[in-house]
């Protein structure tokens, strides 16, 4: 990893560089919720989640690589999943609108549950699901068609949008709020695969946005970008957090604590510790994370 | 909206779930469609092997006909001297007949004779003699002997012949069906297995044609495609893939082993008929030329599975020997070719196959003759396998259209074979580095 | 002097040459201890000396004889008797023919006219004479060449690398052979087509609408050009590849699909290589399987719907060969599915896009370009098939595209008019590699277009 040995006394430093991000006022947007038993220190519960897991467990073949994860991911809020390379932040953040039934061989158990529903019960169709909790990748994935299309084909798939100015309209806020509408309103009918790399996933980002989610699931959406363009996107993450829940894995610790405002470690499959950002970042309690914030490992 | 009453406005989740039903249909339909062409694909293989097994499983059975012999000496040797030539040259159509005669009394006049002589296969008379070269003092004895039945009778005695059919209609009229019923209510008719069926070269009557001929002609002209195509397809993959730098040469080359690959194989035919026996003036029908022919075109395959075996041999291995002070030509023949073997054999044994099976430029080479002796040498006129199996496909006897299926199951067994050496090959010295 | 038998001693005299020439580099440096001091490895100077001894003795023999028998040839005919010269190219090819028959024996002398026997004996004689002095010169090549490696051997000859230079123009020469064949196929096809359009002008033979080689052979024939008309040839062609690709296309698209992306791995390890089976069945058997089984059934059932079906029919040929194609269509087809990015698919999934919507709208638009690739490499090949149309399509060549009829193809045409005895002057046997040429040059665009769409589709998501 290249990110920096950053000790809990120098953690000012990752108190946000630019105002508008606000990581003081995190605690207050998540308040905590019922009281939970669990081996993770700290809070994991909130008040009213949006989304919650409860004793979940993956296996890969015969590889264990979730053990009996609880936590709650608030609304309007971004949680960050941090933790070295390996420790099944990806694989668990894939639970949340089941991508890994992709996976073959991949099996989950435990209760993770969406407005209360369980996602992973016999009724809950796939489909819906993940046009509730929508995702962001790693690398960029426009699908090899225009602009307009990549953001048209969520919703033209699951027929949101009657007419054709419904779609067009749809289009248009959804690049907007991802930010990249004054740069390509001129050619919506270039390939999206044309664009930049920051632009690409910024388009990527406007189509997870058509399809009106609840939570957007960001799976290392800058590790593939260079600064300025994270700066950007990170930006718009702040912005979106007005409408969405969000949740981010990255690598990135400077990343998490501009951006979330609650931070869950992961190590080796286990969720070792969840907090607010600041008090994570500052003040860590377990041992694994203070030795993974301080640079120890990872 | 043209509708009066005030839309309801619907929420995105209740607008994703109307239209969930219809999604999911399109998803069962596309599937079914997915799953019955995989069947059909299935079918088509089943379909495929069940009607030639069906048709062929009895061409390895044979009808006989036991003919209580008397090896006359006055017909036979009538100079009463057993040499060999006079025994030779004697007419063995006579006791056959007589055989017949005798068993059936009551059979008079020209045709019915006829009809009573076609139950036995021509070849009868040449069991006779090579009983009779074999044992001399069989002159002037009684014998009782098994001799091929005639195609039809064959047909009949395997039930592929409708007995409810009209006579008119039927390969086997009504006298010659009664004379079978009583040779087989005496115990005089038996199926048993069909030696000669591997025994002996091409004919034109069904039940003396056998695959010896093509199979040897087969064996040397894969042996000629192997002995030219490996050793220069191998040498080609190594000189592309380990010496050549990309310029226009290689590149040229490469294009043109993409599109050799794809070229049809008749045109390697014509090739083979213009260049090799018109230009080169090479023997027609030989197994040499067949070789040569199948070798141009087995070549692209060969160098495109050898070099993807080269590719498999890691550079760690090369840039080690280089290491050690090994020149280009050590590495890769003491080091990378060694490695590459396997997948070269593999390769070699796969274009090998593709040869067996091929047969359109054969035929443009005069490999399509009718050739009644097995081959002896690669000049020698012969056929291979598959064009044994269209020209017995082509012929009008029904009888040929059981002889062909097994020559087919003959043929699919070799390349059965040789598959399954490859995959051996493959499963047993595939390497993951 | 056989030439079997200069070979073999061209062999041994190489097998010597080494030797000598690895005795040597030790000698020079005083026995086996002193090998460090050699520049390479006593076996590499054996090895240069023993190249240098056989490549210019086999040379001179190759040489010797091609040119030695045109020399014989010139030599007998000036010999014959004067009614004899000035012959033209067909009849001294028989003439030849006569000779030659006689030299080997397969024409007893005495049946042979006075003047051939006379040829033949001199032939004989010529014969003997060359190859003995060829392999007399071939020697004494071998041996020269050898004698100027060996003394020339010495502890700083490089003799390793003048080995691997060898080695590798060996190797060149080898692949060159790829260059090789195509130029021989295209001289070979090209030589024959344009004595053909010489006979038959090229128009008419692309457009002409009536082919019936056999009558043209008589010269008074009222239309001995306009019989070569070719299109009914290219039509039935077309009406046979469009029936197979109908087939081929969508059964080998659709089980590469739900193969790639729907069935689990067990089913898939067992219909995959079942499937795979169809590809490795030799295109005779699938003519069996048309003219004896498909032809007959498809007759039945055309009569039971009140159709005529012709017994040798487009449909039946074209059936069997989208079968034969099928699993050329799914292999290429698969490749180009797999090809496509997972993160493609999961950028669908994540919109929550249903498996066939994932698969149409996503998988099927960017695996396209690779796809159309493959389907145009399989046109090529049903262009090309040849044994399973001359088996079941039948040799009329009708201008129709009623698929219950016989048509005939080009490659139908090609197989009829050359098998068998060919005279190589008859504008039938050359309108064979006029068809040829046709052939060859559709194929052949067909693949490099094919090939380079694959090819710049790889490169897409490499």
């Amino acid at each position: 990893m290249s990110t920096p040995i950053a000790t809990p006394s120098d953690a000012p430093r990752f108190a946000p560089s630019r105002g508008r991000v606000s990581v003081s006022g995190a605690a207050d947007e998540s308040l905590p919720g019922e009281h939970l038993e669990t081996k993770t220190v700290g809070q994991v519960t909130v008040v009213d989640p949006v989304m919650g897991a409860r004793g979940v467990n993956v296996h890969y073949g015969t590889k264990h690589a979730i053990k009996d994860v609880n936590i709650d991911v608030a609304k309007n809020a971004v949680i960050a999943f941090i933790g070295p390379s390996g420790c099944g932040k990806s694989t668990f953040l894939r639970c949340l609108n089941r991508m890994n039934d992709t996976i073959e061989g991949a099996k989950v158990t435990g209760l993770i549950t969406l407005d209360g529903r369980d996602i992973y019960e016999r009724r809950q169709d796939v489909v819906q699901l993940r046009a509730q909790v929508g995702m962001v990748f790693q690398k960029p994935n426009p699908f090899p068609k225009s602009i307009y299309e990549n953001v048209a084909y969520g919703p033209r798939i699951h027929g949101l949008a009657a007419t054709r100015a419904d779609l067009d309209e749809i289009v248009q806020t959804s690049l907007q709020k991802a930010g990249l509408w004054e740069e390509v309103k001129d050619r919506l009918d270039h390939p999206g695969t044309g664009l930049s790399g920051g632009q690409q996933q910024r388009l990527c980002i406007a189509r997870a946005i058509a399809v009106d989610p609840e939570v957007i699931l960001m799976d290392e959406p800058c590790s593939a970008l260079d600064p300025i363009a994270t700066a950007k996107i990170e930006d718009l993450i702040d912005e979106l957090r007005q409408n969405y829940a969000i949740v981010i894995v990255t690598h990135n610790m400077q990343q998490a604590a501009r951006v979330s405002q609650r931070t869950a470690y992961f190590h080796l499959g286990d969720l070792i510790e969840v907090g607010p950002t600041d008090q994570i970042f500052t003040n860590p309690r377990h041992k694994l994370t203070e030795d993974y914030i301080t640079g120890r490992f990872g | 909206m043209t509708d009066a009453t005030p839309v309801p406005v619907l929420t995105s989740r209740e607008k994703v779930a109307a239209t969930l039903k219809r999604r999911y249909r399109a998803e069962l339909r596309f599937r079914a469609y997915g799953l019955s062409a995989v069947l059909i694909g299935i079918m088509c293989v089943v379909f495929l092997f069940w009607t030639i097994i069906q048709k062929g499983y009895t061409a390895f059975e044979q009808t006989y006909i036991q003919l209580d012999v008397a090896y006359s000496a006055e017909d036979l040797d009538p100079a009463g001297r057993r040499a060999p030539d006079d025994l030779q040259a004697a007419n063995y159509q006579l006791p056959v007949r007589a055989a017949l005669r005798a068993a059936f009394p009551d059979v008079q006049g020209r045709s019915e004779l006829k009809k009573l002589y076609g139950l036995v296969s021509g070849a009868a008379e040449q069991t006779l003699r090579d009983r009779v070269l074999a044992n001399p003092r069989l002159i002037g004895q009684r014998d009782s002997v098994w001799v091929l039945a005639d195609d039809r009778v064959d047909m009949l005695a395997k039930g592929k012949i409708d007995r409810s059919l009209p006579e008119s209609d039927r390969a086997i009229d009504d006298m010659e069906l009664r004379l079978f019923d009583a040779l087989k209510a005496g115990r005089h008719v038996e199926v048993r297995f069909n030696s000669p069926f591997f025994t002996s070269g091409d004919s034109r009557e069904p039940e003396q044609a056998g695959v010896l001929g093509a199979l040897v002609g087969t064996l040397l002209t894969l042996l000629v495609t192997l002995v030219i195509s490996f050793p220069i397809g191998v040498a080609a993959a190594v000189y592309l893939e380990e010496f050549a730098r990309r310029n226009r040469l290689t590149d040229l080359i490469e294009v043109n082993i993409n599109n050799l690959a794809a070229v049809p194989s008749i045109v390697f035919g014509l090739l083979g008929l213009a260049m090799f026996i018109q230009f080169f003036g090479l023997p027609r029908s030989a197994p040499l030329v067949g070789g040569l022919v199948l070798s141009l075109m087995t070549l692209p395959t060969i160098i495109i599975a050898s070099r993807s075996a080269l590719k498999a041999v890691p550079p760690s291995i090369r840039e080690a020997a280089f290491g050690m002070g090994a020149s280009k030509v050590q590495t890769v023949m003491h080091h990378v070719l060694p490695l590459a073997m396997p997948g070269m054999l593999t390769g070699a044994i796969i274009g090998m196959a593709r040869a067996l099976g091929e047969s359109a430029p054969l035929l443009m080479i005069g490999m399509v003759a009718f050739i009644v002796d097995v081959p002896k040498g690669l000049t020698d006129p012969a056929t291979v396998l598959p064009v044994q199996i269209f020209l017995w496909a082509t012929s009008p006897e029904r009888a040929f259209v059981e002889r062909t299926s097994g020559a087919i199951m003959v043929l699919l067994a070799f390349l059965l074979l040789m598959n399954a050496v490859a995959v051996f090959l493959r499963s047993r010295f595939e390497r993951r580095w | 002097m056989q030439p079997s038998t200069i070979v073999i001693v061209i062999l041994v005299l190489t097998a010597l040459a080494y030797q000598v020439g690895r005795r040597r580099s030790l000698a020079a440096v005083g026995g086996r201890r002193g090998a460090r001091n050699l520049h390479s490895l006593p076996g590499y100077y054996g090895l240069l000396t023993a190249a240098w001894c056989a490549l210019p003795a086999l040379a001179v023999l190759a040489v010797w004889h091609f040119a030695g028998e045109r020399l014989i040839l010139g030599s007998v005919l000036s010999q014959m008797p004067a009614e004899f010269h000035g012959l033209d190219a067909g009849q001294r090819g028989l003439l030849l023919n006569d000779i030659r028959n006689v030299v080997a024996g397969n024409i007893p002398a005495s049946a042979a006219r006075p003047a051939v026997q006379a040829a033949a004996i001199e032939w004989s004689r010529l014969e003997g004479i060359s190859r003995l002095a060829g392999g007399i010169v071939a020697l004494c090549a071998g041996l020269i060449g050898g004698l100027f490696v060996w003394r020339r051997i010495n502890p700083e000859l490089r003799a390793r690398n003048s080995v691997e230079r060898l080695v590798e123009v060996a190797l060149i020469l080898c692949s060159v052979i790829a260059i090789l064949t195509t130029i021989g196929i295209v001289v070979s096809v090209l030589y024959e087509a344009v004595q053909f359009f010489r006979l038959v002008p090229v128009t008419d033979f692309l457009f002409g609408t009536k082919w019936s080689p056999q009558m043209a052979i008589r010269a008074d024939q009222v239309g001995s050009s306009g019989a070569f008309g070719a299109v009914p040839l290219f039509a039935g062609t077309l009406l046979i590849a469009v029936i197979a690709m109908l087939i081929a296309i969508p059964v080998g698209l659709f089980s590469a699909i739900y193969l790639a992306e729907y069935a689990d791995r067990r089913f898939r390890a067992v219909t995959k290589p079942l499937l795979e089976v169809l590809a490795g069945i030799p295109t005779v058997v699938y003519g069996f399987f048309a003219a004896l089984t498909v032809g007959p059934l498809l007759r039945t059932v055309g009569e039971s719907f009140g159709l005529t079906v012709a017994s040798e029919s487009a449909l039946a040929a074209g059936l069997v060969m989208g079968v034969m194609i099928i699993p050329f269509v799914s292999s290429l087809a698969d490749d180009m599915i797999t090809a496509v990015p997972q993160s493609l698919r999961d950028g669908a999934y994540a919109l929550g896009a249903t498996r066939s919507e994932t698969i149409r709208n996503v998988v099927l638009p960017a695996a396209l370009p690779g796809i159309v690739g493959g389907v145009l490499l399989a046109v090529s090949r049903a262009i090309g098939e040849t044994m399973i149309v001359v088996m079941a399509a039948g040799l009329s060549a009708n201008l129709t595209a009623n698929p219950f009829e016989a048509v005939t193809t080009v490659t139908v045409q090609i197989v009829t008019l050359l098998v068998g005895d060919s005279e190589f002057d008859s504008p039938k046997t050359l309108a064979a590699f006029a068809l040829g040429l046709v052939l060859f040059l559709v194929t052949l665009a067909l693949n490099i277009i094919a090939l380079r769409v694959v090819r710049k589709y790889r490169e897409q998501y490499d």
